[in-house]
């Protein structure tokens, strides 16, 4: 060839490559852009409601106490996020609010709110005070003079202000403060336990002085956070990716030696274990989790038998492949001793293949359990379940918050738990 | 070890010390073993005693269901057709959804690994940090991060998306660092030596070495994409899992509807796993015919 001629091959090589290397980002950008279309996402932008998020992420760190006056019949009632199971006694308040003829609400930053006998005053620094007269004509609000800022919003029947403090509305019904703290509330301890009150270390202290049973009785039967319901939730998770892993990892091992070359002459076997194989794994998991689901109502059990037909499916071709690749040698010694065939399975064959298969089994059953979270989901059962009905109320963010942290606590511990076994198991190093 | 467990003794005391030797160990396995069948057992029972329908009650119905479901769709036959055409759109979305999460998170999750890969990294003293972001991207659920997207965004595809695009992120960045950990580092120190910079170090040095591999892994993350995209559908994302949701809460006499659906699925499934299975036979052994 001349000189040339590779010359001109050489550039048409370059030339191609050049192509080639501008097309593949070209098209995935096309793809892309297609894909921000055809999901709408234009659309969604305009429709995402901000206010959700912001919601969700002040929510996930902070919680609000209610101090609430029925204005006719004059009665005050404060309650955490204003639910029941964090509503204070009556006559019992929190240092910050002093009950009596005019109950004296303190918020940060010096705003003090005065619920009356009649009137309501709510003294805001920088501002001044405003003050109203809730009854049969209205709210009746009197605004020092000026600007109304944006932050109030009074009309003839409702008054709302919103500071950087709290949160203060007025109905002709009712009078209602918000103020904000940060954390999680009553994690520990609900207003109704005697321990509520007292700090880290006077809790340590009761608890040396004989009254440990007592705090984590208090603790774990927490209504607001339900320790002991969500740790079970854990477990049941946890129970179904280890059911399900070692059922299908039980059935799947017979089979795979029908599945495998060398063990099964029979051709016809060995296509009908394979295809069984590749139903079991085609169906997939949601399929088949919505199948059990009808027989066998919500629970852990549908999830762990869900796991365990999905990933039958599975390991039976990854064991089968295994078993095809074993060293005949080991099978032929043993066999010389005269060995029957299942002895020959035992001393020839699973030691040979029990570290790939063990390896195989211990790595799903880590991924298993993030699939058991959304098998449970789907199932009713496990952590999954209280995750998806927290998130449906749509207010409690900061249980799930707390659920998700659990998650990824729990998968990460059976990850270096799966991890260290494998170390151990396989390569018999000591972790 | 036999040595010194047994020094220059009689044949017969060590074929006894052997037989002890072995007694133990049996005796270890089997009580092993049966802590092992022990904790299953238990484990069944108490899965049994939490699920709303016990097992035994419910083995006798779990045809029941796909008994109903084919001879609904058997008798309603002629309707499949129609029934396909229907819900062909929302198969093309919930594979457009795993493809698009799998392109995102896939290129994420290199950037992640060439970041997490000692001896690449683009700052050695962040190796830790990029590896247990990833960590974290693999160990939250995609319906996490899913469901808390549909309350800020609103249902669609785009929560599902994004949520198995940072699932598959984390997946690949581990994956691919341990891909990363074998390439060799010589064209990267030429590149150096011509005065480089990172990203071009790692696009001209490293990608093309590890570039069979990714590939390999990317499309195995394509395949179970497929199916996680199905689910989260389920759960209020889009796509095909949202309309055999439906068709499943309308009951009976919609279940031909359910049954197009399942095939529908089971068929894309099976027809990506046998594509990706080939491409990536392919790329392993490099066969070119």
């Amino acid at each position: 060839m001349s000189n040339a001629a590779i010359l001109t091959e050489m550039r048409g090589l370059f030339r191609r490559k050049r192509l080639v290397a501008a097309a593949i980002p070209a098209m995935i950008l096309t793809y892309l852009v297609y894909i921000f279309f055809a999901f709408g996402m234009p659309e969604m932008m305009r429709t995402a409601d901000t206010k959700n998020a912001r919601i969700l992420v002040s929510d996930s760190y902070s919680y609000k106490t209610h101090v609430t006056r029925d204005n006719r019949s004059g009665d005050i009632q404060i309650a955490i996020e204003g639910e029941r199971k964090g509503r204070y006694d009556a006559g019992i308040s929190p240092s910050w609010v002093t009950l009596g003829e005019t109950t004296e609400i303190l918020l940060d930053k010096g705003h003090i709110v005065l619920f009356g006998p009649e009137e309501i005053r709510y003294d805001i620094p920088g501002y001044g005070l405003v003050t109203a007269n809730p009854g049969r004509g209205g709210v009746n609000v009197q605004l020092p003079g000026g600007d109304v800022p944006d932050w109030i919003n009074a009309s003839k029947n409702r008054l709302t202000i919103t500071t950087a403090a709290g949160r203060l509305t007025i109905t002709r019904n009712r009078s209602e403060v918000f103020r904000y703290f940060t954390g999680w509330e009553l994690f520990f301890f609900t207003l109704d336990s005697p321990y509520h009150r007292m700090g880290l270390s006077e809790v340590l202290g009761k608890a040396v002085s004989g009254e440990a049973g007592a705090i984590w009785q208090d603790f774990w039967t927490n209504k607001m956070w339900r320790h002991s319901d969500v740790a079970w939730a854990i477990f049941e998770t946890i129970l179904m990716a280890f059911l399900g892993t070692v059922g299908a990892a039980l059935i799947a091992l017979p089979l795979a030696f029908l599945a495998a070359r060398n063990f099964t002459p029979l051709g016809a076997a060995r296509f009908a274990a394979r295809r069984l194989f590749d139903f079991l794994r085609g169906v997939d998991g949601l399929i088949w989790t919505v199948v059990l689901s009808r027989a066998f109502g919500p629970g852990p059990l549908t999830g762990a038998l869900a796991i365990l037909i999905t990933d039958s499916g599975t390991f039976g071709k990854i064991f089968s492949e295994a078993l095809e690749n074993v060293d005949d040698k080991q099978i032929e010694g043993i066999r010389s001793t005269g060995a029957k065939p299942m002895q020959r399975y035992r001393f020839g064959v699973i030691p040979q293949v029990t570290p790939i298969l063990l390896s195989q089994i211990l790595y799903y059953l880590e991924s298993n359990v993030r699939s058991a979270t959304i098998i449970g989901a789907i199932t009713g059962g496990g952590i999954g379940l209280l995750l998806t009905q927290a998130i449906i109320t749509q207010k409690d963010w900061e249980e799930v918050t707390y659920y998700i942290v659990l998650i990824v606590l729990m998968v990460m511990v059976m990850d270096t738990l799966s991890g260290w076994l494998r170390r151990r198991l396989i390569h018999g190093k000591p972790a | 070890m036999a040595d010194t467990t047994f020094q220059a003794g009689s044949l017969s005391e060590m074929q006894t010390g052997y037989a002890r030797l072995i007694r133990t160990r049996r005796m270890w396995n089997g009580a092993m073993l049966a802590l092992f069948i022990a904790l299953l057992v238990a484990g069944f029972m108490t899965a049994d005693a939490r699920n709303a329908g016990g097992f035994w009650n419910g083995i006798d119905n779990v045809f029941d269901f796909p008994v109903e479901v084919i001879g609904e769709a058997w008798e309603k036959s002629h309707l499949l057709p129609g029934h396909f055409a229907k819900y062909f759109p929302s198969l093309v979305e919930t594979i457009n959804i795993a493809a698009a999460a799998t392109l995102v998170g896939v290129m994420a999750g290199a950037i992640l690994s060439l970041l997490s890969t000692r001896g690449l990294a683009r700052w050695p003293s962040l190796v830790g940090l990029f590896r247990r972001v990833s960590d974290i991207l693999r160990a939250i659920p995609e319906i996490v991060i899913a469901l808390v997207l549909i309350f800020v965004l609103g249902a669609g595809p785009v929560p599902a998306m994004i949520a198995i695009a940072l699932h598959t992120a984390g997946a690949i960045g581990k994956l691919y660092s341990e891909v990363n950990e074998n390439a060799s580092l010589k064209p990267v120190e030429g590149l150096a030596s011509v005065g480089a910079n990172w990203s071009q170090r790692m696009m001209l040095g490293i990608v093309p070495q590890v570039a069979p591999n990714y590939l390999s892994y990317a499309l195995l993350r394509f395949e179970i994409n497929i199916r996680a995209s199905a689910i989260l559908g389920f759960v209020g994302a889009g796509g095909i899992g949202y309309d055999l949701k439906n068709a499943m809460s309308w009951g009976q006499g919609k279940f031909d509807e359910a049954a197009a659906i399942f095939i529908l699925l089971f068929a894309a499934i099976v027809l990506f796993d046998q594509l990706s299975s080939y491409a990536r036979h392919r790329l392993t052994t490099g066969a070119r015919t």
